[in-house]
């Protein structure tokens, strides 16, 4: 099974990040769990996000960039699900050997993220903190799947990147059934 | 009846004049009612003549005193103090009566006159030393505890003692009715637990539902009255049985209530029972023989005073506190007085050594608060070198939440599961009796009534939480606490919304309307139905509650004038409205940019 972790503030108001959702949506073995519709009020239901990371194999994060990090319920939820005792420390083995993908995607164009850029760093220089989540808990790390330039991108542009997205993880479940 | 009113009006007077002065001059009240009693007493002012009736009605105060005591004692931690009242106190009599009685052969009397009297002298006066640790707040310390396990064991202890000293007389006891004696006391104290545990409480909630106030203190004091009279029957002390069926009642939601209504003739009988002690002070034997009775008194509080001292240790007091313990104890008590009758009847004590016996115990009594002065003079001195380590142990509950309804059950229930202790009042005997069947401790009375408050322990509360339904109870509550207990924090219910600006008026913070929060929620589902994604629903919501707290606050400093408060009303509306359609425009504005 596939977990995929949505955290996006207003789905409707989305064009990127709707797109690549509707991809994922039709691989079959994949549940979506969208945070904000699921948790407006911040109470997450730290049991029933547990159950679920448990019975999947491959946990997707996919939520636009804000701040250079996910948005605040996404991080509320890195706080509160994948904690002490559960998924690091001491007996904290659940997540161990599972498989982590990060989709994300940005308001900027990609030209943005160099040195001399409005970002100051290039792109890679800011997947380390979810990188470092993921396999803190033991999980593998993907490489990660991000859309540059949300606001402008065309429609076509877009649409490839929601296919190899789709495609991924059709592959993923494919590797699983069979292996 | 004129000589009753005339009487009334000399104690009630004596006390009035006396009591404040001792009390602002460091005395303490004890000390007070005592020098009024001597005051008006034989060797005073000769305004009453009758002093033994006195003592004797005088003592059903230490009946009610008892009976408080036992209604702050739950069953369960009577039993825990089970080690403490029998192992302690039996030590401390042994201890205490073996070295008086031994003093008391080496200034001559027989070895039956000084084992009878040493061991009435090892007896402390409850009434003291109760009343002492009250105004000092010292009942729930370690101190009160170990001292308050000895005075309970006394009091036990004092029924055999005065049942066996005509055994040590020539004439010796009658014998033979032991048996029926034993059975009556059984049958008695069967007699209690049945009315204490089984006929009170339906009683009592009957007469609740009859909501004539003064029939429930009647029944209060008729209750006391009668297990009191039903102990003397059977030979027994009348404070036991009382303290016995306070302590069956200490769980039952009519506590308070009880507390509240006894607690004043208890004040006053005490009182009584104090002036009483004062005017029986015999100055003659003073005059007649003043070394042997100064030798008597110092004796006797030096004695018991280093033997509790000794003792203390074993006892759990506190090493700091050994002294304090021994001053609150040292004193000899008001069933001294029966043994030496009984002890002279039978002939165990001469009729001389009674007097000067008598005289000793009452200065001895008088002694206390000076013994606590000087205690306090002594550690003050110490205090200023050494910090306070006392730790605060005080069993009373945190929280007073006044209205279990559905309100205040949530309220409630939130704390309880955190395991803070609240104490619930609430004056419908039926919803006590839903909320006694779920296992909560509720209490019967009106909220807006000080003294119940008092009973309650707003004094020493942390927060009051005012979920009652009526708003001008509600309010007459929240200014109650305000004058009474400034320290009291206030988290309010409001019914709507001229109730919240009734309660933000009067300065408290923590207020919420009772339908608005759960409105809101309801208009969030209305909208997530239509359509509007479930977290942007919050965003309206909360844009909404922002508003409308800013029309209340706006409404507040013209909220009693009618014209003004509907003006700002319709033109707050209009702002909100005005508003909203603002973060509506914005929001359509978003759309594409910012979140991708």
């Amino acid at each position: 099974m596939i977990a995929l972790i949505y955290a996006h503030p207003y789905p409707a108001r989305s064009r990127a990040n709707r797109v690549l959702l509707e991809a994922a949506r039709g691989v079959p073995s994949v549940i979506v769990r969208s945070l904000y519709d699921n948790y407006p009020d911040f109470e997450i239901d730290v049991a029933a996000e547990r159950k679920l990371l448990l019975e999947s194999q491959l946990i997707v994060w996919q939520h636009p960039l804000m701040w250079y990090s996910a948005p605040a319920l996404q991080k509320l939820w890195f706080d509160t699900v994948l904690a002490n005792g559960w998924a690091t420390g001491e007996g904290g083995t659940a997540l161990e050997g599972k498989t982590c993908l990060w989709v994300t995607t940005t308001g900027a164009a990609s030209a943005g993220y160099t040195p001399g850029g409005v970002h100051g760093f290039p792109f890679a220089a800011f997947v380390p903190v979810m990188e470092m989540t993921a396999r803190y808990c033991g999980m593998h790390w993907l490489p990660p799947l991000v859309v540059h330039g949300a606001h402008q991108i065309a429609d076509a542009a877009l649409q490839q990147h929601a296919a190899q997205y789709r495609q991924r993880l059709l592959s993923f479940a494919a590797e699983a059934a069979g292996g | 009846m004129a000589d009753l009113l005339h009487d009334s009006l000399v104690y009630l007077g004596a006390a009035v004049v006396c009591v404040p002065i001792a009390k602002r001059s460091g005395l303490g009240s004890v000390l007070g009612y005592l020098i009024a009693g001597w005051l008006i007493g034989p060797w005073g002012l000769k305004l009453i003549g009758e002093v033994e009736s006195t003592l004797h009605f005088a003592e059903f105060g230490v009946v009610l005193m008892l009976f408080l005591i036992g209604l702050e004692l739950e069953l369960k931690r009577l039993v825990e103090m089970r080690r403490a009242v029998f192992g302690g106190g039996s030590l401390q009599m042994t201890a205490c009566g073996t070295v008086l009685a031994l003093g008391l052969m080496a200034l001559g009397l027989t070895w039956q006159a000084a084992a009878a009297a040493g061991m009435a002298l090892a007896l402390s006066s409850t009434a003291i030393a109760v009343q002492t640790m009250n105004e000092r707040n010292l009942m729930t310390a370690p101190v009160g505890h170990s001292s308050f396990a000895v005075l309970l064991f006394q009091d036990i202890a004092a029924i055999p003692l005065i049942a066996l000293v005509p055994f040590l007389g020539a004439a010796g006891g009658e014998g033979g009715a032991g048996w029926l004696g034993a059975a009556k006391a059984i049958a008695a104290i069967a007699g209690v637990v049945v009315i204490g545990r089984f006929l009170t409480r339906p009683l009592m909630r009957l007469i609740a539902k009859s909501e004539v106030r003064e029939i429930f203190t009647a029944f209060a004091l008729l209750l006391v009255i009668g297990i009191a009279q039903l102990m003397a029957g059977a030979g027994l002390s009348m404070a036991l049985g009382a303290f016995l069926a306070g302590v069956l009642l200490a769980s039952s939601e009519y506590r308070h209530a009880l507390e509240s209504d006894i607690a004043p003739f208890k004040g006053l009988l005490l009182g009584l029972f104090f002036i009483a002690v004062g005017m029986s002070i015999d100055f003659g034997e003073v005059i007649a023989r003043p070394g042997l009775l100064t030798l008597l008194v110092v004796g006797l509080l030096t004695i018991k005073a280093t033997v509790l001292a000794l003792i203390a240790p074993r006892l759990e007091v506190p090493r700091s506190e050994r002294w304090l313990f021994a001053a609150l104890l040292a004193q000899a008590g008001e069933f001294a007085f029966v043994v030496f009758g009984v002890a002279r009847e039978a002939q165990v004590l001469a009729r001389d050594w009674e007097g000067l016996l008598t005289a000793a115990v009452a200065l001895s009594m008088a002694a206390t608060p000076l013994l606590l002065i000087a205690f306090d003079r002594l550690t003050s001195r110490r205090a200023q070198t050494q910090r306070e380590a006392d730790t605060i142990d005080d069993d009373s509950a945190p929280v007073i939440i006044a209205g279990m309804g559905r309100y205040g059950q949530i309220v409630g229930r939130v704390l309880w599961a955190q395991g803070i202790h609240i104490t619930v009042l609430d004056h419908d005997p039926d919803q006590i009796d839903t909320l006694r069947r779920f296992g909560y401790k509720v209490f019967y009375g009106d909220a807006t009534r000080l003294d119940l408050l008092t009973a309650a322990g707003a004094a020493k509360a942390k927060l009051l939480v005012v979920a009652i339904d009526d708003v001008a109870d509600s309010l007459a509550l929240v200014d109650l606490a305000q004058e009474s207990f400034p320290n009291l924090a206030i988290v309010a219910r409001a019914r709507n919304v001229r109730h919240w600006l009734e309660l933000a008026d009067r300065g408290v913070t923590a207020i919420e309307r009772e339908a608005f929060e759960s409105s809101l929620k309801s208009a969030r589902a209305a909208l997530t139905v239509l359509g509007v994604e479930p977290y942007e629903a919050r965003e309206i919501a909360e844009a909404f509650r922002r508003q409308n707290v800013i029309t209340l606050n706006a409404l507040l400093p013209h909220f009693r004038d009618e014209a003004k408060t509907v003006a700002i009303a319709r033109s707050g509306r209009e702002e909100l409205e005005e508003n909203l359609r603002r973060d509506r425009e914005a929001r359509q504005q978003a759309r594409g940019s910012g979140w991708h």
